[in-house]
């Protein structure tokens, strides 16, 4: 076989090869031990010295072409057989991923979770107290004493049948008994927030009988009603995420505080141009503050000429109202998943 | 607290609109709750005076009416209402007149030429509903327009006041304290003394001083039963919500909107000896004006008579003296009555009445006096009648003790640089005497209505109220910061409840309180704990445990629509009343598949492992010892108590099947509670070195029998524990073809190794020869091929 019938046959043999198994074994026809070129190598001896050196150098030339060749073959076949692979291998990679969804907190433990972050951002620690309460830690301890107007407020539920010595059981009514427990163990200087549920017996469309609260105190030697504002307002524009949020203070009473202050927010429903949400006012009341009162220190065994300093009470449900457009409170204690998974 | 503008205005009259007039009072702390008109705007309308009334010659409902409006001739109105007739005066509605809902043009009804509209109390928005045209008095002067007749151009003012406020309870007080933000001057009351014109004096005596220092009394005599009450009182105490009742009731109501004294009128021939102020003693009982008998004691203080009580001191009168149509003789009472005596009593016998109110809060004691003088002026101007002397009891109230101010603590407290003359001057403006001393510190007394000053912080307060909150700076943050602790042996619940929501649960909140029916149910510790007035009766007891909350929310939502629910609720559950009875439980509900319908899953139930596996992934990696036990709610063959260290710190089962059944649930829900306490701790990490050499797996599978709980299997190797077993884990479970029935095949993976050195198969081999043989010994376990 001369050697361009070699070449010529090596291009169409292995153009004619379709899987890499049979492309080795057409390779060996040519390039093995007793294949085409193999062959012409061992007749170069028989040839004189000029012809040898001038047939081998032409049969190493035809060698390279058909390993070119070759190589070329095995990568296309290589490439065609991934190609198949890949093919045979593809999915619907539309269809959904498997496993479970993950679950969510319930939208007052997302609410509570801001504030607390941004509290504890400012030093305040996070404090616990008991949801079934004495009346001293309720109301005495936080100047209501008995038969005050303020308690007529508060509607207070109460225990029955309790024989405890000291007036009797009730369901706390606010977060502040937490003020009290807390200073009763605990010197200045004290910077606490103390979330948690409260109960009124009340229940209609704008009030459930259990809620959540959060109570904030700060008592150091010079914290000031200045103080109160400023912690208050920055707190308020960081949690609406609204830097220049219009803030209020209106003169108010509590008997644990004095001077005592409820905060209005400009609606951040309306901007304060009046809707319903702020019954047409542009304000909204988010809180109960004031500078904590000399009696309420003087339960406690605080010396009230050396400290003083500010407490304050949140709605929880309030704040979650607002920043989440919710717009009856009760769907917060129905547990109804199609409303709690809208806050994942 | 609901008022009349104008009445207001004409006390005090600040060059302020109604809506500046408003936030005054409402950033003075007398927060303004509404501000409505009495009535819409309408404009046109006059009195007029039908003076003749024929029948529409076309319409058999109809009239046409002649009607006088002031002007020189009657104009001639068609009207459709039933009360028309000749000589009634009513309200007219001019040609061009608009009012609330429509505008008035001539028009011709039914072919008669109409001039104007007759309108009813509806049709003018005054009323919502009416029976035909409006019927006005018959001294309704024709022609004069019929908002100035009736003063409709006015607000009812609607103010929520803090209970320190009870001295802005009246026009007075409101008035004193609008002209002390404003320096607008205040108009006098004409209060002077009404000279007696009879000697009659009713004798009274007061046995309780204490309750009652001050009692004003006074006898009128020989009142007009055909006296009725005029029309602009009517107005204002209307304005103000209160019904007119009697003329002589109506001029006590009005005192007490107007002064804020409390009054109440006696029928002088139903008292029989002297009227004394006393305290009740236990048992005796009276009939109040509202019919309502109570049984009183000790502590209440009544006003009484020789036949026993006749009123509930400063709260109501009794119906047996009260002044009706036929009373013709007076006596009246003005008295002060001290909030200690009277806070309370009324919400004992379920009464709120104004003067309740007002007493609770604290009435000024020098206003009795006044109020007396005002009332009678006024009865005997409607009613007529001559009056008595007024007789005064009662030691009186002793003068207020001056406050301490120092105005650097005042500055201390508000942060803010306010000059002594600055507040000294609030104080003055608000009838506080003042008296400076030579240490900087002044001795302020206040006036007599304040009952709410007693201490510097009220004078503070009042500082900061009078000179305005939104005038007092805001600081910005400051201070030294401090690093706060961050416990590594601690995490927060708002981590526990990540990890919950991370493994597909939906977060929870249930009321504390649920039925007690449900409470015995799941109780299974402590103490019931029901409520003395609840809201409901199924929230009426405190919850033993979290559990029926989930169990409930799950009856919720497969009503709704859902078919797999996995819940949590983080909360108190409540084992007794003390303090250190309310663990904060974490508690957890699955029902349902265990996967969400998918493509790439098989359905399967979700059970008490897929339970106790998110169990143990929150308390990873610690580990817990899951342990046969009954609860009262839990299925008794599917449940555990969970045991961390040497601590019981929860319980997890499926639901009893009779609950199930009960609540109606097609499948068992799986729960679980949890000590949050428990969940909280964790130690920080402790490296403990790197294995030098490789470790070796072995596995074994064992036969042995059905009942033998795993953990008896662990237990006899962890007795034996060979010391080249690192670690031990089942991994398989099987019953079937080749196990005999009664029996199971248990697979085990073994990783052994040694610290310093590799390890040969003679060792490996005598390793797991001792751990089976242990179970061999100890549970008849047979080596399965």
């Amino acid at each position: 076989m001369s050697l361009d019938e070699i070449l010529t046959d090596a291009a169409r043999e292995f153009a004619a090869v379709t899987s890499l198994p049979v492309l080795d074994q057409v390779k060996a026809r040519y390039l093995g031990k007793s294949g085409a070129v193999t062959a012409l190598m061992k007749g170069l001896g028989a040839l004189p010295v000029e012809a040898r050196k001038q047939q081998g150098a032409r049969i190493n030339e035809v060698k390279e072409q058909v390993e070119t060749l070759l190589k070329a073959r095995r990568e296309a076949l290589q490439r065609e057989a991934l190609e198949r692979q890949l093919a045979a291998e593809s999915i619907d990679v539309t269809l959904p991923g498997r496993g479970d969804a993950p679950g969510g907190l319930h939208p007052v433990t997302r609410t509570l979770a801001r504030i607390e972050r941004l509290f504890a951002s400012i030093g305040f620690a996070v404090a616990d107290g008991p949801e079934i309460e004495t009346d001293f830690h309720n109301f005495t301890a936080l100047n209501i004493p008995q038969n005050h107007p303020a308690r007529a407020m508060h509607d207070t539920f109460y225990l029955a049948g309790d024989g405890a010595t000291d007036g009797g059981r009730l369901l706390r009514t606010h977060t502040s008994p937490v003020q009290v427990r807390y200073m009763q163990q605990t010197r200045p200087p004290i910077r606490i927030i103390a979330p948690g549920r409260v109960y009124r017996c009340d229940s209609d469309v704008t009030h459930t009988p259990m809620f959540h609260q959060v109570e904030g105190l700060w008592v150091d030697e010079t914290v000031s009603f200045a103080d109160l504002k400023g912690v208050l307002a920055e707190f308020m524009a960081r949690f609406f995420e609204r830097d220049n949020l219009a803030v209020r203070f209106r003169p108010s009473f509590f008997p644990f505080t004095e001077p005592s202050a409820e905060m209005d927010i400009a609606c951040v429903i309306c901007g304060g141009d009046g809707c319903r949400v702020c019954s047409h006012t542009g304000w909204l009341e988010v809180l109960g503050c004031g500078m904590v009162h000399p009696n309420v220190f003087g339960h406690v065994g605080i010396d009230a000429e050396r400290y003083q300093g500010f407490a304050f009470g949140l709605g929880v449900e309030r704040l979650a109202m607002l920043r989440y457009g919710v717009d009856d409170l009760r769907l917060f204690f129905e547990n109804d998943m199609r409303f709690l998974r809208q806050f994942a | 607290m609901q008022f009349s503008e104008s009445w207001l205005r004409e006390r005090v009259d600040p060059p302020l609109d109604t809506r500046a007039l408003g936030h005054l009072l409402t950033m003075a702390g007398l927060e303004v709750e509404a501000i409505e008109p009495v009535a819409p705007a309408f404009s046109g309308v006059v009195v007029g005076e039908i003076l003749s009334a024929g029948k529409h010659p076309d319409a058999d409902r109809l009239q046409v009416c002649q009607v006088a409006v002031g002007a020189a001739e009657p104009l001639t109105i068609v009207c459709g209402a039933g009360n028309a007739r000749a000589g009634l005066k009513t309200a007219c509605a001019l040609v061009g007149a608009q009012l609330p809902e429509m505008a008035i043009r001539q028009a011709k009804v039914r072919g008669v030429e109409s001039f104007g509209m007759l309108c009813s109390a509806r049709e003018l928005g005054l009323a919502e509903t009416a029976e035909g045209i409006m019927e006005l008095p018959a001294d309704a002067p024709v022609g004069v327009d019929l908002r100035a007749w009736m003063a409709l151009d006015d607000r009812r003012i609607t103010l929520k006041l803090t209970p320190n406020r009870g001295d802005c309870l009246s026009i007075a007080g409101i008035a004193r304290e609008v002209a002390a933000l404003t320096g607008a001057p205040l108009t006098p009351l004409d209060c002077a003394p009404v000279a007696p014109a009879v000697a009659d004096a009713q004798a009274v005596a007061i046995d309780a001083p204490d309750a009652c220092p001050r009692y004003c009394g006074r006898v009128i005599r020989g009142i007009d039963a055909r006296a009725t009450t005029p029309r602009w009182l009517v107005q204002r105490l209307e304005r103000s919500g209160l019904r007119a009742i009697h003329p002589v009731v109506d001029v006590t109501n009005y005192v007490l909107l107007e002064l804020g004294q409390p009054m109440h009128a006696f029928d002088l021939t139903r008292l029989s000896g002297p009227v004394r102020a006393r305290m009740a003693q236990p048992g005796e009982r009276l009939r109040l004006l509202n019919d309502q008998d109570i049984t009183l004691d000790a502590g209440e203080l009544v006003i009484a008579d020789d036949s026993g009580p006749i009123a509930l001191a400063g709260i109501m009168g009794g119906a047996a003296s009260a002044v009706g149509e036929a009373t013709r003789d007076l006596f009246l009472e003005a008295a002060h009555f001290t909030p200690e005596a009277i806070a309370g009593r009324a919400r004992r016998h379920a009464l709120a009445t104004d003067s309740a109110h007002r007493f609770e809060r604290g009435v000024d004691p020098d206003l009795p006096r006044q109020a007396m003088e005002r009332a009678t002026r006024l009865i005997l101007d409607i009613c007529g009648g001559r009056c008595g002397p007024l007789l005064e009891a009662g030691p009186g109230v002793p003068a207020r003790a001056p406050v301490t101010f120092r105005p650097a603590r005042a500055r201390r407290l508000l942060g803010f640089e306010l000059s002594d003359g600055i507040m000294f001057g609030v104080l003055r403006r608000l009838g506080m005497a003042v008296a400076t001393s030579a240490d900087g510190s002044a001795w302020v007394t206040p006036p007599s209505y304040r009952f709410d000053i007693e201490l510097e912080v009220d004078l503070i307060e009042e500082i900061a109220r009078v000179h305005g909150y939104d005038a007092l700076p805001a600081t910005p943050l400051r201070g030294e910061h401090a690093m706060a602790p961050a416990g590594e042996s601690e995490r927060g619940v708002h981590e526990i409840k990540s990890l919950m929501v991370a493994r597909g649960y939906q977060e929870v909140v249930t009321y504390s309180f649920i039925a007690d029916a449900l409470d015995r149910e799941f109780r299974h510790e402590g103490t019931p704990l029901p409520l003395l007035n609840p809201i409901a009766s199924h929230l009426g007891v405190m919850r033993g445990t979290l559990l029926p909350g989930l169990v409930q929310t799950l009856r919720h939502n497969l009503n709704h629509g859902q078919e797999r629910l996995r819940i949590f609720e983080v909360g108190r559950a409540f084992l007794g009343s003390e303090s250190d009875q309310q663990p904060l439980r974490l508690a957890m509900l699955a029902y349902g598949d265990a996967h969400a319908e998918q493509w790439g899953e098989r359905a399967r139930e979700v059970d008490f492992f897929d339970l106790r596996g998110d169990v143990e992934a929150l308390l990873h990696p610690s580990g817990a010892e899951f342990r046969r036990d009954t609860h009262p709610a839990l299925h008794p063959g599917r449940c555990a108590r969970i045991r961390l260290g040497d601590a019981d710190i929860g319980w997890i089962g499926a639901l009893h099947p009779a609950l199930a059944q009960r609540h109606g649930f097609a499948r068992a829900p799986v729960l679980c509670e949890l000590d949050l306490d428990a969940l909280r701790r964790r130690a920080a990490p402790r490296y403990r070195g790197m294995p030098r050499f490789p470790a070796v797996r072995r596995d074994i599978a064992i036969v042995v029998d059905d009942q033998v709980p795993l953990a008896a299997l662990l237990a006899s190797i962890e007795t034996a524990r060979p010391p080249l077993l690192a670690r031990i884990s089942c991994f398989d479970v099987y019953q079937g073809t080749g196990v005999e029935p009664g029996k199971k095949s248990l697979a085990f993976n073994m990783l052994l190794q040694h610290t310093e050195k590799t390890l040969t198969e003679v060792e490996i081999d005598a390793a797991v020869a001792q751990v089976v043989d242990a179970l061999v010994k100890d549970h008849g376990a047979a080596l399965r091929g």
